[in-house]
Order: C-alpha cells, then sequence, then structure tokens
C-alpha cells in the first residue's frame, strides 16, 4: 500500500516554479530519500505534503487524505522535523517538549515518559530546565529530533535532520529511527546532503533537480544508472557540478558557503 | 481545551520571563500620567471639568492594554521568522484552537498589565469610587484585552515580516489610543473627533472602565458592553479566518 501518493505536485511563487509537475509514491513502512541540490525544491515539496503550503496544482494524498481539503486528518498521520530552527528559545528544553506533547495529544503519564527517554537518548536530559537560546546549535537541532520523535507518527518528515550533527548523534538517531521503523511500520520520509547517510538507510531514493524528479529507485539501480560506484558520483552525474546559489534564498547561499569553506 | 491552555501558557511563561519588557512597558504609561497629569491638571481643572489624574487614570490604563495586547498578538510574526509557528501549525489543533489559545494568552497579559498600571495610578493620586466595581473593571480590561489581542492576530495573519509593525503602531495603535476620549473628554470636542471616535471600539473600552472607577460616561455601560462584544466576535471570527489562510 502506499501511504503517500503525489501526482503532478507544482509549486509557483509568483512566476517562479519550485515543484514543477512531480510525480511519486512511497510505500508504506519504507525509508525514503528525497535528494537534491540546494534550491532543488525538497523543503518546497515536504511543506506541501505537510499542510503548509498550498500547491498551485496536482494532488496529494497522504495516509489516504489530502493535505489541502482534510488537512486536520493529514496532520494526525504526520510529524515533522524541519530543516529550519523551530523551538522556542524562551522556554526550556522540557517545556518545549511538553509542548508538543499536549499538542499531539499524549496522555501525562506516556508523555512524561517518553520525554524522559528521548531527552535521555539526545543526551539533553541534565539540561532540562535550560532555556533554549542557552543552547548549541547542534543541542537545539538534538532537541528538535527528540521532539519529532515524541508521538509515533505513521509518517516522519525529517528535512535535513542531521545537518550539524555529530557522527555520533547521527548514527544514534538512524539507529533509533530504523528500530521505529521495523517496529511500528513507521514509513519515513527525509532528504540530505549526506549521500553516504542515504545510501546506507534508505530502501528507495528520489533526485530532484531545479523542481523536477530526474531520478529514482533504489541506490544500487542509481549507480547502475549512471555506471558509478558510489552514490555521491551518481548524484554528481545526474544533477551536473556547478553551485546552485542563483535562485536560492539568503539562508541557502550561507549554507552554501558554510559548507564550501568547510572543505 | 489542553491544547488552548498550553498555547496560553506558553505565552505567559513568556510574558514573565521577559522582565525588560515588562519594565519598558510599564515606563510609558507611568510618564503619560505624570506628564499630562500633573501638567494638565490645573487647565483641565480650571475648565470646570475636575481632577484629571481621575479622569486620565482610566484612559492609560486602556492604553497599555491596547499597546500589550496588540503587541502580544503581532507576536505570532515573530514565531513565523524564529520558525517556532511551523511547530504549532503542523500539529493536529485547529486553527480556531490556536487561534482562541493565543488571543487569550495575549489577553491575559495585556489584563495584567492593565491591572498593574491601575495600581500604579493609585500611587499618583488616583482613587476608584468603589472597589467592588473597580473588580468589574477588570473584566472590562479582559474583553478589551481579548477584543485587540484578536486584531493583533488578524493583521499578523496578514504579515509576512516585522517591516510592517512600525506602519501599525504609527498609523493604527496610535490613532486608536489618541481619538478615543482617553485623554480629553468626548463631550466637548469637534463634532468631527466625536464621529470618528464613535468608531474607535477603544473608545467604549474606556469609557466603561470610566464609568465603573470614577463614575462617568460618555455612551452608557449596556452600549459599551453591547459594542465592545460585538466588535470583539467580528474579530476573533476575522482573525480564525486569515488565521486559517497562513502559510509558511
Ligand atoms: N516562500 C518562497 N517564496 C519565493 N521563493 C521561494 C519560497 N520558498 C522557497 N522558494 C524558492 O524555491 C526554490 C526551492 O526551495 P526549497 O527550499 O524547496 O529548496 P531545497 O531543495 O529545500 O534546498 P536546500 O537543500 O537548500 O534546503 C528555491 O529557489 C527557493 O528560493
Ligand atoms: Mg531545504
Amino acid at each position: 500500500m502506499d501511504v503517500i501518493k503525489v501526482k503532478n505536485l507544482t509549486k509557483k511563487f509568483d512566476d517562479f516554479t519550485a515543484v514543477d509537475h512531480i510525480s511519486f509514491d512511497v510505500a508504506e513502512g519504507e525509508i525514503f530519500a528525497f535528494l537534491g541540490p540546494n534550491g532543488a525544491g525538497k523543503s518546497t515539496t515536504i511543506k506541501m505534503l505537510t499542510t503548509l503550503l498550498t500547491p498551485s496544482e496536482g494532488t496529494i494524498e497522504l495516509n489516504g487524505h489530502d493535505p489541502v481539503n482534510d488537512s486536520n486528518a493529514v496532520r494526525h498521520s504526520i510529524g515533522v522535523i524541519f530543516q529550519d530552527p523551530s523551538v522556542d528559545d524562551e522556554l526550556t528544553a522540557f517545556e518545549n517538549m511538553e509542548f508538543h506533547g499536549v499538542l499531539y495529544g499524549l496522555s501525562r503519564k506516556e508523555r512524561r515518559k517518553r520525554i524522559k527517554e528521548l531527552m535521555e537518548f539526545v543526551e539533553l536530559w541534565d539540561r532540562k530546565d535550560s532555556l533554549v537560546k542557552e543552547f548549541s546549535g547542534g543541542m537545539k537541532r538534538r532537541l528538535e529530533i527528540a521532539r519529532g520523535l515524541l508521538h509515533h507518527p505513521k509518517v516522519l518528515f525529517l528535512d535535513e535532520p542531521t545537518l550539524g550533527l555529530d557522527p555520533q548523534t547521527r548514527n544514534h538517531m538512524w539507529s533509533y529511527l530504523q528500530e521505529l521503523n521495523k517496529t511500528k511500520k513507521m514509513t519515513v520520509f527525509f532528504t540530505t546532503h549526506y549521500m553516504e547517510e542515504a545510501d546506507r538507510v534508505a530502501k528507495r531514493i528520489a533526485v530532484i533537480d531545479h523542481g523536477k524528479i530526474i531520478a529514482s529507485g533504489s541506490s544500487a539501480e542509481l549507480k547502475a544508472q549512471t555506471r558509478t560506484e558510489y552514490l555521491e558520483d551518481a548524484f554528481l552525474a545526474l544533477t551536473g557540478k556547478e553551485i546552485r546559489e542563483e535562485e536560492g534564498s539568503t539562508l541557502d547561499r550561507m549554507r552554501i558557503h558554510r559548507r564550501v569553506r568547510g572543505r | 481545551m489542553k491544547t488552548i491552555y498550553i498555547l496560553w501558557l506558553r505565552q505567559l511563561k513568556r510574558y514573565i520571563r521577559s522582565k525588560s519588557r515588562i519594565v519598558g512597558s510599564l515606563a510609558q504609561p507611568l510618564l503619560f500620567l505624570l506628564a499630562l497629569g500633573y501638567g494638565m491638571g490645573p487647565v483641565f481643572q480650571k475648565a470646570g471639568q475636575g481632577n484629571y489624574i481621575q479622569f486620565l487614570a482610566p484612559g492609560i490604563i486602556g492604553m497599555s492594554i491596547i499597546f500589550t495586547s496588540i503587541f502580544y498578538g503581532l507576536e505570532i510574526i515573530w514565531d513565523r521568522q524564529f520558525g517556532f509557528l511551523k511547530e504549532t501549525l503542523v500539529a493536529p489543533v485547529s486553527r480556531f484552537n490556536i487561534m482562541i489559545g493565543r488571543t487569550l494568552g495575549g489577553a491575559t497579559v495585556a489584563t495584567v498589565q492593565g491591572v498593574i498600571v491601575f495600581l500604579i495610578s493609585m500611587l499618583v493620586g488616583f482613587r476608584p469610587v468603589s472597589f467592588p466595581l473597580a473588580l468589574v473593571a477588570v473584566l472590562f480590561m479582559l474583553l478589551v484585552a481579548i477584543l485587540f489581542s484578536a486584531i493583533g492576530i488578524t493583521i499578523a495573519s496578514l504579515l509576512d515580516d516585522m517591516q510592517g509593525f512600525q506602519l501599525i503602531m504609527n498609523f493604527l495603535v496610535m490613532p486608536l489610543f489618541f481619538l478615543s476620549g482617553a485623554i480629553f473628554p468626548l463631550q466637548n470636542v469637534p463634532g468631527v473627533i466625536e464621529k470618528i471616535a464613535m468608531f474607535d471600539p477603544l473608545s467604549y473600552g474606556i469609557d466603561a472602565f470610566r464609568q465603573l472607577l470614577v463614575n462617568i460616561s460618555h455612551f452608557g455601560l449596556m452600549t459599551d458592553l453591547t459594542v465592545l462584544v460585538a466588535v470583539t466576535l467580528f474579530f476573533l471570527s476575522l482573525g480564525s479566518y486569515f488565521f486559517s489562510k497562513v502559510q509558511i
């Protein structure tokens, strides 16, 4: 059964087309990677799937519901870890978790138990009463990940979840997710710029560039299609080598610079 | 219910933690009370209008309520910029409940500010006619605060960033305050000003405060209540409509 069905999905910002007639399906219980260069349209697609943006054209079915007309049913089925920060700096780490747990209707007992478990998991339990504005970037990210896992959604969206995380936390997070994926049949839809990560965990991959899906299949299929040995090379063969910054927002640009300088 | 409560609680926590903002937001009403109260007092008295502090204090309470509640309504724009709004908007909670939770949060904060200003004005010589009626006045403060929080949220739903903030302050909040009869009686003003004041919902709020605190009224308490409730319901509906259309 397909838990996500997307047909001809399009998003235009004024006359700029960020997502251009894409179609794909994600099966229930699948771990699906959505890859593409900066500004390709990944986050825009996720925002449409998660009811935050209305598509200009096309249809979406998420767990059998339409995000536009039946947004509440969709929101009941999903969890989202956003690319950009989304914690409240003026609240403590614990209060951020608690806020989330209440919004998602977890009972008090369940909430307390899972909050403790997850905050220990991301090693923030001893900092639970600190205001989030005192956290480092990586700590905020870990908090967001813990928060995203607090309720167990049918489909979990992760937009570059591992950006800025150390390898320990990254591995830790993925084994937790794979466990949830196995035991709860939770579908995972994620984006990343770390190709070896996609290679390792994704069952299926779609590559998007300039708003269009240019390839999809398993990692092995993509490598075979491009006659390459590593997913990174396959990705470069598919999307070209020039850096995409012309259309990127300031944030995109900052991140590109950071990454280029960091090399 | 629980979701409305947690949204409300969040705004209260943010308020209590912003010490500098609390102090800052109390300095302005205090300045108005002292400068206007003592500066204009003698003139007011000479014109046969009685004690100006008695007249002014309800107006300044109204001022602090409208400023605070619009400000907390507009906080949605910050939440959007700092990303927290997304967290609320993907949650399985109806937009109407989110809107109500935030409105009540902002309104509670504004009412607390109003009560603090009330106490401050007592320090500079203000005396309400009766304390039981002053308690009823607090209920009216809450009503006025809900009204302007809803207006703040309505506006915030239509704006993308803080660029428009000064514009709103100068072209909406300031005129609403100055033309509401907060600092002068509406009895003897030129007809145009009186007409404008009739279309300013804050006029009715301040009129109600005055009726209950110092027993002076221009419109009458029933009119005040009717207008305030009607306008509040209108902006709650309008606000939740626009808020439900917010995209990120
Ligand atoms: N609100 C908006 N208004 C106008 N243009 C936008 C808006 N949001 C995104 N875009 C544009 O749409 C394109 C796709 O952006 P999107 O954020 O989906 O990219 P992405 O694939 O997530 O990139 P990244 O890897 O940098 O996160 C970009 O060119 C971006 O500038
Ligand atoms: Mg993105």
